[in-house]
């Protein structure tokens, strides 16, 4: 097989093993197995246990497939269970920011909000969950879908307009899509209500992909500057949240 | 160099945590690790004290580590911790002589109930303010003394030290045994039954009755204050306080004066009103226990609503059923229902506390059907959370003569959205989650600051206390009442013994296994 990369070829011959023995395996007999060096076996399980591919109960035990494999293939991660992960950092973002937050799933053609904290300013405010946000018209709709890649500039009509700053056009907002990539956050300002702009960035699982959406949303006075540009500031402290969710992600399995 | 963060530890039932916060109490980093929960026998549950003051030693650098500080910028560490949860070391080697014997544990069941029948008992329970169950750590203590070949003799002889997990805790992070503090703060000094509740020392009187020895005590110090310095993990940062979980919890939603009341719903849920420093006995099947002690203060006490089971139903339905895979799914799962399909679970897996304290209760669940799902089955281990904090609610009420206004909730399931609304349903009551569910670590952290200077007084905290969510009730007052009639029956059906009206059951008041009641 010419151009073939055998490291991936060797991680591949571990899931299948793995795949076939879901009792676990053992280092040795993983080696044994495939007829590979103890340490390169090792190394490989190494590289597969931090992305998440492979788990092990205990250091030193024995080996099976891990949840991420099952992310890959498109089992999501339950809604509620991020709620769980996300709560202490949502909390703190919006005590950094003082915004409220609120964290966002892809829901067939909708952003559904799955979490919301309150603006710290102890205003009457009304918790607002399970609502269905644009894709197109929020930063957490950008955020989501931005870490598709299936979005593009297939059809021609217009997307949906709800104030004269929405972008309607396909081709437009792939190209925006292409900078959210490649800066890793999504701003909106005024484009699905007059006077509100929202900054958000991606929660990512164990293996990259994005998830989730956590970012704050406010009048467009405090979240942007006097050129109506997001405020660095505070895109840090939604970036450096999503960050601190993504690897909460990775590192805590329950 | 400027000490910006207060570290917290969070020594709880299931896990231990490292969290460091910033001056506007602020989550900075957040470390967590698992340890292992041991079941030798039905009822017994055991956890290794060294495994977690090992978790402990990695977690705090981790938590450092990620916020990119060193222990130059800690300005104090203060710990909270699962109380009642009982270990007995060695002084000379730091070697626990026995796994620690966690506060679920049920195996002195049979030694309370034959101390309750003592003709002191009612003294005791007077002096300790206490009523007699398997849930406090004298009777533990007890039980590892005599279970454990030579301990009463290498106690008496003082080679052994006892604590809860706090006094562990401090004693190996202050040097161990080189030197270190053997010291226990005064909330979870009121948890042992060995504690006057009016002096806050340990009792002669209490000593006796339950054949401890004192040389195995540890000093009764104020919540926050500065102990000592570490001089492992964080060489040379102050310990600044030590709270149980729950009072710590108290502190961190700033129910600092009388009157103001919180739940915190973990794996189990505990219901503190802050009663000033006027301590108040119950009639309902509450407790009274401190709330916390400042140096040179006097001792706030608080009245307590203990429930055994809730969080630990839900992991019971995802480790003991396998219905899921995580605790918070269990909120898929019973949104896949619109109700409880008539299925109520009384979750008695070791009796029942407050307000039954029911010793001889055990699980129930009713109202099985085949049109009974797991959905439904999820939606009634939420409910039960929900109803056992509906009867504490009610007899806080009934003792104090004051309704809530509002419920202050704090603890994991406060994610759970669907048990929040019902929650704020069968009370009737607006639930509100403060930003920073995190309470128990937050109150550790803002004592041991306040011990250090850190923040100036507790008013000055109160600033950054914020509501994050709030749940209001929208169930229909009919409905309602008929499912509350239905948890009660259940209630009823947990019982051992035969079945006693609710009426007579709530007049059963600080009287546990039989003590006082003369039934």
């Amino acid at each position: 097989m010419p151009g073939s990369i055998q490291s991936i070829e060797r991680a591949a011959a571990i899931l299948h093993l793995l795949a076939d023995n879901p009792d676990r395996l053992g280092l040795g007999e993983i080696a044994d197995t495939l007829d590979l060096a103890k340490t390169t076996t090792h190394g490989l399980l190494k590289t597969l246990l931090a992305v998440g591919f492979v788990e092990q109960s205990t250091v030193g035990g024995p080996y099976r497939l891990g949840t991420g494999l099952g992310r890959l293939a498109g089992d999501p991660l339950d809604p509620n269970a991020l709620r769980s992960r996300a709560l202490n950092w949502a909390d703190a973002l919006a005590g950094r920011t003082g915004e409220s937050v609120r964290v966002a799933v892809a829901h067939g053609d909708a952003a559904l909000v799955i979490h919301h904290v309150f603006r710290p300013d102890d205003s009457v405010q009304q918790l607002a969950v399970d609502v269905e946000l644009p894709l197109h018209a929020c930063a957490f709709g950008k955020v989501l879908l931005a870490g598709k890649t299936a979005f593009g500039p297939r059809q021609d009509d217009l997307l949906d307009s709800y104030t004269a700053r929405t972008v309607t056009s396909r081709r437009v907002l792939a190209r925006e899509l292409v900078e959210v990539r490649r800066r890793g956050w999504a701003g909106e300002v005024g484009e699905f209500a007059e006077g509100v702009a929202s900054i958000a960035a991606p929660i990512r699982n164990e293996v990259g992909r994005t998830v989730a959406a956590i970012g704050i949303a406010g009048s467009t006075e405090r979240l942007c500057n006097p050129r109506g540009e997001p405020r660095p500031k505070l895109v840090e402290h939604v970036r450096s949240t999503a960050r601190s969710v993504s690897r909460d992600l990775a590192t805590r399995r329950r | 160099m400027s000490r910006r963060y207060v570290l917290a530890v969070d020594q709880g039932t299931t896990s231990t945590r490292a969290i460091l916060f910033d001056r506007s109490g602020r989550l900075v980093a957040l470390r967590q690790h698992e340890h292992e929960q041991h079941f030798p026998q039905p009822g017994w549950v055991e956890h290794d004290a060294s495994e977690i003051w090992t978790q402990l030693s990695q977690l705090v650098p981790a938590a450092l580590a990620d916020a990119e500080a060193g222990p130059g910028d800690v300005a104090a560490i203060g710990i909270a911790n699962q109380r009642e949860t009982s270990v007995v070391w060695e002084r000379a080697t730091g070697r626990p002589i026995h796994r620690a014997i966690v506060w679920q544990d049920t195996r002195t069941a049979g030694l309370i109930e034959s101390m309750a029948a003592d003709p002191r008992a009612a003294r005791v329970s007077e002096l300790c303010g206490l009523p007699f169950a398997p849930y406090f750590s004298a009777s533990r203590l007890r039980w590892i003394l005599d279970a454990v070949p030579g301990a009463r003799q290498r106690a008496v002889a003082g080679e052994l030290m006892f604590g809860t997990m706090e006094s562990w805790l401090i004693w190996n992070l202050t040097g161990g045994a080189n030197g270190g503090l053997h010291l226990t703060d005064v909330t979870n000094a009121s948890r042992s039954m060995l504690m006057n509740i009016r002096t806050c020392r340990w009792d002669r009187e209490l000593l006796a009755f339950f054949d401890v020895p004192a040389q195995v005590l540890p000093e009764i110090r104020p919540s926050i204050e500065r102990y000592g310095a570490c001089t492992q993990v964080l060489p040379g940062v102050a310990i600044g306080a030590a709270l149980g979980d729950q009072q710590a919890a108290l502190f961190g939603q700033t129910c600092f004066e009388a009157g103001e009341a919180k739940c915190t719903y973990g794996t189990g849920s505990f219901v503190l009103l802050n009663t000033g420093t006027e301590l108040v006995t119950s009639r309902h099947g509450l407790i009274p226990t401190v709330a916390f002690q400042a140096a040179g203060e006097p001792v706030r006490y608080a009245l307590e609503g203990s429930i055994a089971v809730t969080g630990s139903l839900v992991q019971w339905l995802r480790d003991g059923l396998g219905l899921i895979s995580s605790a918070p799914e269990i909120e898929t799962l019973a949104r896949t229902v619109g109700d409880n399909g008539g299925c109520y679970i009384v979750p008695a897996f070791a009796g029942l506390l407050a307000p039954h304290w029911r010793s001889d209760a055990r699980g129930v669940i009713t109202g099985l059907t085949s049109y009974v799902t797991s959905g439904h089955l999820a939606r009634a281990v939420l409910e039960a959370t929900a109803w056992q904090t509906r009867e504490v609610i009610d007899a806080m009420t009934a003792d104090t003569g004051l309704a809530l206004r509002e419920l202050r909730v704090d603890g994991g399931m406060t994610a759970n959205n669907l048990l929040m609304q019902f929650i704020a349903d069968i009370l009737d009551t607006p639930v509100v989650r403060p930003m920073m569910a995190e309470t128990v670590s937050l109150g550790a952290a803002y004592a041991s600051g306040l011990a250090v200077g850190m923040w100036p007084d507790r008013t000055s905290l109160r600033r950054n206390w914020h509501r994050a969510a709030e749940w209001n009730p929208s169930m229909d007052s009919a409905l309602r009442d008929r499912e509350y009639a239905n948890w009660q029956e259940a209630v009823t059906r947990s019982y051992a013994g035969p079945a006693r009206p609710a009426g007579e059951t709530a007049a059963r008041a600080g009287v546990y296994a039989g003590t006082l009641s003369g039934s």
